[in-house]
C-alpha cells in the first residue's frame, strides 16, 4: 500500500518524539492501543496553569500511519487550550494525511490519545 | 449450521483438537475433486465452494484466538473490524515496556528469555479467556481477546528480531 507524502514525511522525520516525566503535575499522559493491529501510542502534553498546551511529545510503536498520526497531533495541539484540543476529530487527521480506509483506526488512535491525556490531566487536577 | 456443528463438536471453547482434525479430513475427502470428475459443472462448483467454506471453518476453530472470537460472535458479540481503542493504562504501560525491551534486544540469550516471558504471559491470558468463556462473561472475554491480540503482535515482532539476529 502506498503511503501519502505527508505520512512519509512524518514517518521519516517524526516531530516531538520523546517523553516527559509523567509524575510532573503539569504533564498529562494518554495511553491508547489498537487491538486490530497491536499498535500502542503514548501522548504527553505539558499544560500551563491556564489550560494551554505548551508542549507535546509522543512515543508510538506501530505502522507508518500510526506514527504519522501521532506526530501530526503533537504539532496541532501545541498552543491550543485543552478545550480546543479535545475538539480535534480523527477525520481531520485522516484527511490531512490522506489515510486510506484500512488505516483510519490510526487516526482514531491519535484522537483517543488526546482525549485520554486530557482526562488524565483533569484527574490529576482534581486529585 | 455453525462451524462447531459442522465438525460435530460441542459449541464450546475447549475442543478436542484430534476430533476436529479427523472430522476435517473426512469432510475434505467427501468433497475431493476426484469424486466429482463425472459430475455436472454445477455440482463441481458447489463442491469447490463447500471446500472453501470447510477450510475457513477449520482454520477458525483450529486457532484458539479465532475460535474464541467466533464463539463470542455466536453469542452476539462481534469483535472483527472493530475500531475501538483499548484504554487500560496498566496493560498499555506493560506493552510499552515490552516494546522498549524488544528495541534493546541484541543477543540471542535475551531473545530466548523474551520468548519465554512472552509465552508465559500469553498462556496466562489464554487461561483467563477459557474461564471467562466458560462462565459466559462475554464482555470480559472480549477484553482478554483484545489483549491477546497485542501479545500476538509482540510475538510476531519477536520473530522478526530473531530473523534479523540469525541472519
Amino acid at each position: 500500500m502506498a503511503y501519502s507524502d505527508k505520512v512519509i514525511d512524518h514517518y521519516e522525520n517524526p516531530r516531538n518524539v520523546g517523553s516527559f516525566d509523567k509524575n510532573d503535575p503539569s504533564i498529562a499522559t494518554g495511553m491508547v492501543g489498537a487491538p486490530a493491529c497491536g499498535d500502542v501510542m503514548k501522548l504527553q502534553l505539558k499544560i500551563s496553569d491556564d489550560g494551554i498546551i505548551e508542549d507535546a511529545k509522543f512515543k508510538t510503536y506501530g505502522c507508518g500511519s500510526a506514527i504519522a498520526s501521532s506526530s501530526l497531533v503533537t504539532e496541532w495541539v501545541k498552543g491550543k487550550s485543552i478545550d480546543e484540543a479535545s475538539q480535534l476529530k480523527n477525520t481531520q487527521i485522516a484527511e490531512e494525511l490522506a489515510l486510506p480506509p484500512v488505516k483510519i483506526h490510526c487516526s482514531i488512535l491519535a484522537e483517543d490519545a488526546i482525549k485520554a491525556a486530557i482526562s488524565d490531566y483533569k484527574k490529576k487536577r482534581e486529585g | 449450521m455453525n462451524h462447531f456443528e459442522l465438525f460435530d463438536l460441542p459449541v464450546s471453547f475447549a475442543i478436542d483438537a484430534a476430533q476436529l482434525q479427523a472430522r476435517y479430513r473426512t469432510l475434505q475427502q467427501t468433497l475431493h475433486p476426484d469424486r466429482f470428475a463425472n459430475a455436472s459443472e454445477r455440482d463441481k462448483r458447489m463442491a469447490l465452494q463447500r471446500t472453501s467454506q470447510l477450510n475457513d471453518a477449520y482454520q477458525t476453530l483450529r486457532q484458539p484466538l479465532s475460535r474464541a472470537e467466533y464463539l463470542l460472535e455466536l453469542r452476539g458479540l462481534t469483535l472483527q473490524h472493530e475500531q475501538q481503542t483499548l484504554q487500560d493504562p496498566e496493560f498499555l504501560m506493560a506493552q510499552m515496556e515490552w516494546r522498549e525491551r524488544l528495541e534493546e534486544l541484541d543477543v540471542v540469550a535475551e531473545l530466548d528469555a523474551a520468548f519465554a516471558d512472552l509465552q508465559q504471559q500469553t498462556h496466562a491470558y489464554q487461561q483467563e479467556l477459557e474461564q471467562q468463556l466458560e462462565a459466559e462473561q462475554n464482555e470480559a472475554a472480549a477484553d482478554t481477546i483484545r489483549k491477546l491480540k497485542f501479545m500476538h503482535k509482540l510475538a510476531a515482532e519477536l520473530e522478526l528480531i530473531e530473523d534479523k539476529l540469525n541472519g
